[in-house]
């Protein structure tokens, strides 16, 4: 076990650490630098930047997908033929290879020959998600709202099923409405599915880069560069190892920190 | 009263049935789309708009039909993925069962760190999976990728069964123990069939999580077990993209999750009721 963690996570973490102290001119000409690339990294205006497009959009997905997967988990019905269809469909675009979710709704929106960018632009609105930062990011939103709403969905609907019928009959006997049946009996015992959905959630959408990649580049401008991609452009782009590698484990620290949060401050409100 | 109640619930329902339905439009939408790109020619794709594909066509279908590389990457993909799935339930299954009955030292800490390995890019974990698998001579076999995506289902499956277990009451095991069972029976006739419905669902993630994973897979995988999604960035070639051949895939990936979750309908919708235990 420890083998096993030391070969799958210590070791290339550790050699992304080693990175991030040095200046490599190539390999074999380094010089130690100490903090100086995190000095740097955090000072980087393009950096704060992209980190707080980031924490928008995480923030944003997190905060429409949560609560629309749970309307859709209640709406499902239980024991009708078309269970099976409808959950079927809510799997669907959860099955697409991520490249493949980008090209449809590259397609899709194109405002010239997609049946959305069309769609919208025959309503009289100017739609153009090439050309408008705004509708770039509100068109990103939509595409990871059509993607990952589904992984709450089926989620929730598990856990609501799990919920023995006693409990809502004892309920509907105390005369306990929808909102307050939802309240203490549904959200309490959804609780375990929602802190990995919303975990889920935060660390894709705070990875995400194969979506915006191949849907608008990051552009237009930097109008919808997140962290990854920022961070692929220096380290691939302009083969920056060192600074690439301070970025790498500050990102990788506040993934960690923000899960931590979350996770200690669920654990806390259950124990009180 | 309780006429006014039901009135309430009635409209309360309703209203996350309209949701539900408008939800799966929202869905269905972009879903037609991809269908109707496969069934076009490039030409009639990069042409005029039109919402019904002018000349439907098998064209895109037949040439993933007719190239036996296409097929074999599927034959791939399904054998690394069945292993992975089953790897991760073996493993995940009494792992969530003991975080969701006992209390030991730094448990919700060690809970926490499974999940840590999902959180850093996949691509630090390139480098020494490819090196300790040619070292152990793993490379380029479907147990590689199912190993390596155990990275991230294991400790995805373990969260989402742990919620399930931890809402089943503990006296389901006192009943259990007091009726004279041993806890093997207990464990594989009493506790596993009531979450039954928690197995379901972790089972299609632990499927979706590794069917869609690309860089790992690519990375791991030489010419005798290319996986589908590898495959797949292949109609991106000089000429540009091949979007006609590139839909009709999307569209024929989705059918082994569709199997998945037709499998596992009847335990998603299965609740457990108390009470049935012995």
């Amino acid at each position: 076990m420890v083998l096993i963690v030391a070969f799958s996570a210590v070791i290339p973490l550790m050699t992304v650490v080693n990175y991030s102290v040095q200046d490599i001119l190539d390999f074999n000409t380094r010089f130690f630098v100490g903090f100086d690339w995190y000095r740097e990294t955090l000072n980087d205006p393009r950096f704060i930047d992209a980190f707080w497009r980031q924490i928008g959009f995480s923030l944003t997905v997190i905060a429409i997908e949560i609560p629309l997967g749970i309307m859709v988990a209640k709406g499902i019905p239980k024991a009708s033929r078309y269970t099976p269809l409808i959950l079927i469909l809510l799997a669907l675009p959860l099955l697409i290879p991520w490249n493949v979710v980008a090209t449809i709704w590259q397609m899709f929106a194109r405002p010239d020959i997609g049946l959305l960018g069309v769609s919208i632009n025959a309503l009289g609105i100017d739609y153009n998600y090439t050309a408008s930062p705004i509708q770039a990011w509100l068109t990103i939103v939509a595409m990871d709202v059509w993607h990952w709403t589904s992984l709450v969905a089926l989620l929730s609907f598990a856990g609501l099923s799990a919920i023995p019928g006693p409990f809502y009959q004892a309920a509907e006997l105390d005369g306990a409405g929808k909102w307050q049946v939802f309240r203490l009996i549904e959200l309490p015992r959804l609780r375990g599915v929602l802190v990995i959905a919303v975990l889920l959630r935060l660390m894709d959408s705070f990875m995400i880069y194969t979506e915006p990649f191949v849907l608008t580049g990051g552009g237009p401008g930097n109008a919808t560069t997140f962290l990854s991609q920022y961070l692929t452009t220096m380290a691939v782009g302009q083969f920056d190892l060192g600074p690439a590698a301070a970025f790498s484990v500050i990102y990788f620290l506040f993934i960690l920190l923000f899960c931590w949060l979350f996770y200690t401050s669920v654990i806390s409100r259950d124990e009180t | 009263m309780k006429r006014s109640l039901m009135k309430h619930s009635a409209v309360k329902h309703s209203m996350s049935r309209w949701v539900l339905v408008g939800y799966g439009i929202y869905l269905a939408v972009p879903l037609y789309w991809l269908l109707s790109m496969a069934m076009r020619t490039n030409a009639d794709i990069a042409g005029d708009f039109s919402f019904f594909p002018s000349a439907p066509t098998f064209s895109n279908f037949v040439e993933i039909f007719s190239n036996p590389v296409w097929y074999q990457a599927f034959g791939n993909s399904l054998t690394y993925v069945a292993i992975n799935t089953v790897l991760s339930l073996l493993v995940a299954i009494p792992a969530a069962y003991s975080f969701s009955r006992y209390r030991f030292l730094g448990d919700k800490q060690l809970f926490f760190w499974l999940l840590t390995n999902r959180m850093a890019p996949p691509a630090v974990f390139l480098l020494p999976f490819f090196q300790l698998y040619s070292a152990i001579g793993l490379f380029d076999t479907p147990l590689a990728v199912a190993l390596a995506h155990c990275l991230f289902t294991v400790p995805l499956s373990v969260w989402i069964l742990e919620g399930f277990f931890s809402a089943v009451p503990k006296e389901l095991d006192e009943m259990a123990r007091i009726d004279g069972h041993s806890f093997l029976y207990f464990f594989f006739r009493i506790f596993i069939p009531v979450n039954r419905g928690a197995i379901g669902v972790t089972l299609f993630f632990c499927f979706m999580f590794s069917w869609v994973e690309l860089l790992l897979a690519r990375t791991l995988s030489g010419a005798e077990s290319k996986p589908i999604v590898v495959v797949m960035t292949r109609t991106i070639s000089a000429s540009g993209i091949d979007w006609g051949v590139l839909a009709a895939a999307g569209v024929l990936t989705v059918l082994p999750g569709i199997l998945v979750v037709w499998f596992v309908r009847k335990d998603l919708v299965k609740g457990f009721a108390l009470g049935r235990v012995s």
